[in-house]
């Protein structure tokens, strides 16, 4: 009983602090908020309008009729045309275009011919994502009757995009995003949570008291836990309300799948907070997790694709088996149940943080 | 051990890495009275205190604080002590009501005498105009006056005060050793650290530290009666002067200067020590008005940590 109202003490003392602290109270919602806005706006896989710049040295009626289609296709925006692939090479160099297309003056024949390629596009390579959708181009039809045949070629193999049909990157990012904002504010807000006490003195007082250390670090991370809630209600709603991303599993999966990896989170920065001497060193220790956290999740780029030492670090990360729990239940409409290695993973670390914190806060000053 | 010591401690010691913070202190603190620690900065009084709450771990020794043995489990002893530390310790971004009350729940003191507890200390330590202002923004007296409120909030029997005045002008600290003198009467045993005179001699008894070892402890009659010194004033025109024809004198153990004042000290193995410095002042062509005076606490302080081993000029 006397537990509990100690820890209820702790909690108190928590929000009540909190509430005066406005830069902590505007992390809460305006991180959030900026974060998904700048992701949501500026992040887009699906690449379109690249800069291109055409030297047509053919000049025909079939070359501008190419031209033409190339430009409908909306993967290029044509802003120049010169007139020759020297003065491609020229704008290339200079970060001017992307691609630079050479119809050669031979383009009539060639076209017929197919023997040969009809065109030839420069790539700015640097960019495997620009190469990539270069290489779509090369599926393009060229003659007379090129829209004909396009309708009649039927390739070997056919591609259907499940879950994401409009390829949408707002639908990828938002979940992702949510596992990385709360790595971010969870871990920054416990990981000076015991530090400051030390540096302001208070530490000294609170561990003069009756109150246990377990009773410390439980009544610090309840507050957390509610305002980590509170996050994920915003970032759902904005996602909901601006990108479209949709919640297909079941929301109280979510709740469930969030909780527990709040919970690895704050355990996580209660640890940073035993470790650290100063609120400085608990910023740095977090650099640490926070890159890890966004590039090697599986957040930035599939995480199939890491190289195997990546991904071994990957897997240790609480944030990559959020993304993919909330991947799998907002986007595949996964059940929880089909989901429980990357739980129990959370569930795990959080025990496992939570105890290490709880054995290495001795209340003791030496 | 003896019930009517509230902390007796034997052998304590404490060491971090070469340095040693505290050796061999042995200690006598009879319950109900106010015992003072005085000492220099760095002499050893904060880690002391730190080691009899529970806080520090004795590197060897031990003490018996209100019947809880130190080193052992010092979670009982929490509830029976308050502590004031060397420096603010409390939330300066709560109110000095919010302070109170969470204290108040830390020490689950019972709910229905709660507000009427807090009620009676912001009336007895002067803070009632405070009640709603944040702790962090009140002067250095109001916020030890808070820090006081706060220790004694659940009637512990024991209070550590750690250099309590420390950061406030002399009338805060006035009012402040009535307090301490209110409470002690009252029962409470009170461990004071200090490094003012005026308040060491206020104190029941007082253990004198240097460099982590105690060199003297007893009442402050006591400590002034066995100096093992003569203490000579000398009123001279030109004090400056004076000073540097007595201090090469081998029978001076020290000379300080206080305004037109210097107080001298010189072994009581020695014979007349007013002769001993007129003949000196005169061999230097000066006159001087010299008398034998009795010792100050400041006199016994100097006497005694002259002879310890860290102050060997």
């Amino acid at each position: 009983m006397k537990s509990v109202s100690r820890i209820m003490a702790i909690v108190k003392k928590e929000v009540r602090q909190l509430r005066r602290d406005r830069l902590t109270f505007g992390m809460v919602v305006g991180l959030p908020v900026i974060q998904m806005l700048l992701f949501g706006y500026a992040i887009n896989t699906d690449v379109r309008n690249l800069r291109t710049a055409v030297a047509d040295q053919a000049g025909t009626h079939l070359a501008r009729q190419f031209i033409a289609e190339l430009g409908q296709t909306q993967v290029v925006d044509i802003v120049e045309f010169v007139a020759t692939p020297e003065d491609l090479e020229k704008l290339m160099r200079r970060g001017r275009i992307s691609i630079g297309v050479v119809v050669p003056a031979d383009f009539d024949r060639r076209a017929n011919d197919r023997s040969r390629p009809a065109v030839q596009l420069l790539v700015d390579g640097s960019d495997p994502t620009i190469l990539g959708v270069a290489n779509q181009l090369r599926s393009m039809q060229i003659g007379f009757d090129s829209g004909k045949a396009a309708q009649q070629s039927v390739g070997p193999i056919e591609v259907r995009p499940y879950y994401n049909p409009e390829r949408r990157t707002p639908v990828n990012i938002i979940p992702g995003l949510m596992g990385v904002i709360l790595t971010m504010t969870m871990i920054l807000f416990t990981a000076v949570a015991i530090v400051r006490e030390r540096e302001r003195g208070n530490l000294e007082l609170l561990i003069n008291t009756p109150v246990s250390s377990t009773e410390l670090m439980v009544g610090k991370v309840i507050p957390y836990i509610v305002i980590g809630m509170l996050q994920l209600a915003l970032i759902l709603g904005v996602g909901r309300a601006l990108f479209d991303v949709p919640v297909r599993g079941s929301i109280v999966d979510l709740y469930l799948a969030a909780t527990a990896f709040v919970a690895a989170n704050l355990s996580l920065g209660l640890l940073i907070s035993t470790a650290a001497k100063t609120q400085f060193q608990a910023m740095q220790m977090m650099v640490f997790i926070l890159l890890p956290s966004i590039l090697l999740s599986g957040f930035m780029f599939p995480f199939d694709g890491m190289p195997e030492f990546a991904q071994y670090i990957g897997e240790v990360l609480p944030t990559t088996h959020f993304i993919r729990l909330t991947r799998g239940i907002m986007l595949r409409e996964a059940p929880l149940s089909e989901l429980t290695p990357d739980l129990a993973y959370l569930v795990g670390f959080s025990l496992v943080a939570m105890t290490a914190a709880a054995m290495r806060f001795t209340k003791r000053l030496d | 051990m003896n019930p009517g010591f509230a902390i007796e401690a034997r052998g304590l010691s404490k060491h971090f890495g070469a340095l040693r913070a505290v050796s061999e202190l042995d200690l006598n603190v009879p319950r109900g009275q106010i015992y003072g620690f005085l000492g220099p900065n760095g002499s050893g009084k904060s880690t002391t205190i730190r080691m009899l709450c529970g806080l520090l771990t004795p590197t060897h020794g031990n003490a018996s604080v209100l019947d809880t043995e130190i080193p052992g489990d010092a979670r009982s002893l929490k509830p029976k002590i308050g502590y004031m530390t060397q420096k603010f310790s409390l939330f300066g971004d709560m109110t000095v009501w919010e302070n109170l009350q969470f204290i108040a729940e830390i020490y689950s003191f019972p709910v229905a005498k709660r507000a009427a507890r807090i009620e009676e200390l912001l009336g007895k330590y002067d803070l009632v105009d405070q009640a709603t202002q944040l702790a962090g923004t009140m002067s250095g007296g109001q916020k030890q006056r808070l820090a006081l409120a706060c220790a004694v909030l659940h009637h512990p029997d024991l209070l550590l005060l750690d250099e309590p005045t420390s950061a406030v002008d002399p009338q805060s600290r006035r009012d402040f050793w009535a307090n301490l003198f209110r409470l002690a009467g009252a029962g409470t045993t009170i461990l004071v650290s200090t490094h003012y005179m005026d308040e060491a001699e206020r104190c029941h008894r007082l253990a004198i530290l240097d460099h982590g070892v105690k060199v003297a402890d007893g009442t402050p009659q006591e400590l002034q009666g066995a100096t093992g010194m003569h203490v000579v004033e000398v009123v001279a025109g030109d004090p400056y002067a004076a000073q540097a024809a007595i201090h090469g004198l081998d029978e001076v153990a020290s000379v300080t200067q206080l305004g037109v004042r210097l107080r001298v000290l010189i072994p009581d193995r020695y014979d007349e020590p007013v002769r001993i410095v007129e003949r000196a002042i005169a061999a230097a062509g000066m006159t001087a008005k010299v008398t034998v005076t009795s010792a100050t606490l400041e006199d016994v302080f100097v006497a005694v940590t002259m002879k310890s081993p860290g102050n060997s000029q």
